[in-house]
């Protein structure tokens, strides 16, 4: 509870995973935030994953 | 052993073995048929993968139209391009003649070449010799002032540096790349340390070799057109550097990866000569005055032998001073490199990263991580205009699309699986 107070006080901190729109949307707010770039791996391409689940 | 750490012992072996190279500048060859393979008088080679002249863009042509002048072949520009259309000229891609050239890369029989030799193997590389910026036929540019330039590099400059470099037994190029990175270049795109420590070394040679008109004339060429004369010594050596990484089994890792202005295309270590393909990608980047996207050609030159080296676009932190010309941050240029670790099998132990404290420059592009990761080699480029005739435009960065390593994946998993 004391967290869930704290959080609503002072506002959220953002780590955002993928979207890039995501991040610029949260920083054009103001709201701290830190972006890991992130994609299915191979485009999510069923052929490329089964190669790279072989060969790496 | 499983087939994932063949391929891993294979990708150690590669990065061995592009670390011993000893690229040394040993020639000048005053024509490029007396030394690079399979070259004859109708022999024109370009930048990129193979292509045919129907396909090929428009500074391209116009450079073959303006060394088929150059060569004696044709009396005019027009001549130039009705005899390159005739199919009585042969043409072939540079990296299969064991040669590179920036942007258009046209080489043709009596141009003068540098010769670059690995001390650790014998194999040889050989590149022409950088003719400065503005107007020039690198860019597709063919005019008289184009030609007298190059006349000029054949009739003086080449033969005076041929008696200097000889004179000095060989000159170490990849001491002065390695050197140069410590000094605000990336060695593709800003060349200007590098060009000034060839100086350097050139200096004591040529004053021995040549009277002091001829060394005020090379010396004042060599000053005007520092910014980018090291490039085409750079370039043979990166070529060394990944040709010794040729040709090994199960290794993963790219060897070549070269635009012709309508193609860009990669080759892969265990894969051969073979090809894979995309179309060249348009440059983001800053344009000359009068000039913008609209008038530019695709993404052109083998030039990105430095990015599969680690160079170049892959060495962007140790240039701050490239965003002024290919746009972008300093600190851009750092997460350049630093997302370049994450698709390449190691670092280099010469090429070093002063803002990276030291850290070796990411190299050995591995096809596999660049498509799991959906991470593309990033390439830093000069900006050729689409009309034959206008030269250069700008610069800017450009990436190598995803497409060409997929079919790469696909034709190394058909190889051994």
């Amino acid at each position: 509870m004391e967290k869930l107070d704290k959080l609503l006080s002072t506002g959220p901190k953002v780590l955002n995973i993928g979207l890039q729109s995501f991040y610029e949307s949260c920083e054009t707010q103001g709201i701290p935030t830190v972006h890991i770039r992130w994609e299915p791996p191979a485009q999510g391409n069923p052929e490329l994953l089964s190669l790279l689940d072989k060969l790496l | 052993m499983n087939i994932k750490k063949k391929i891993e012992q294979a990708n150690e072996v590669a990065l061995e073995r592009m670390s011993n190279v000893q690229p040394i500048l040993v020639d000048i060859e005053l024509e490029a048929m007396n030394v690079i393979p399979a070259m004859d008088k109708k022999t024109i080679l370009h930048a990129g993968p193979p292509i045919d002249w129907g396909r090929m863009c428009g500074p391209t042509q116009g450079a073959i139209a303006g060394i088929l002048v150059y060569e004696g072949l044709a009396a005019n520009i027009e001549e130039g391009y009705e005899l390159a259309a005739s199919g009585e000229i042969k043409f072939d891609c540079n990296h299969d003649h064991d040669t590179v050239g920036p942007m258009t890369g046209v080489t043709s029989p009596h141009q003068p070449v540098f010769v670059l030799e690995d001390r650790e193997n014998g194999r040889k590389s050989y590149c022409t010799l950088n003719e400065g910026r503005g107007k020039v036929l690198r860019f597709g540019g063919w005019d008289f002032e184009v030609l007298d330039r190059l006349n000029w590099m054949k009739d003086i400059l080449a033969p005076a540096l041929k008696k200097a470099v000889n004179h000095a037994k060989g000159i170490d190029i990849k001491s002065i790349i390695s050197e140069s990175l410590h000094m605000g270049d990336e060695a593709h795109n800003r060349n200007r340390s590098g060009s000034y420590l060839f100086m350097r070394e050139i200096t004591p040679h040529l004053m021995d070799t040549v009277d002091v008109s001829t060394a005020k004339e090379v010396f004042l060429f060599l000053t005007q057109n520092a910014d980018i004369f090291n490039l085409n010594l750079s370039m043979p050596h990166s070529k060394l550097i990944a040709d010794a990484a040729r040709d090994i089994d199960y290794c993963s890792l790219v060897v070549a990866m070269a635009r012709n202005g309508t193609d860009i295309g990669i080759q892969v270590s265990a894969l051969g000569r073979e090809w894979f393909t995309s179309p060249a990608t348009m440059v983001d980047g800053l344009y000359f005055p009068g000039f913008s996207e609209e008038d530019a050609c695709p993404d052109l030159g083998d030039s990105t032998i430095s990015e599969v080296i680690g160079i170049g676009g892959f060495s962007m932190a140790s240039s701050p001073a490239i965003v002024s010309f290919v746009g972008g941050s300093a600190s851009e240029a750092v997460s350049r490199t630093e997302r370049m670790y994450e698709i390449t099998a190691g670092k280099s132990k010469t090429f070093t990263i002063p803002s990276l404290n030291f850290r070796g420059a990411p190299t050995g592009i591995d096809i596999r991580k660049v498509v799991e990761l959906n991470e593309p080699p990033l390439i830093n480029t000069g900006i050729a205009h689409k009309e034959a005739g206008i030269g250069q435009i700008g610069a800017g960065l450009t990436s190598a699309p995803l497409e060409m390593f997929h079919e790469a994946l696909k034709s190394f998993g058909k190889k051994y699986l």
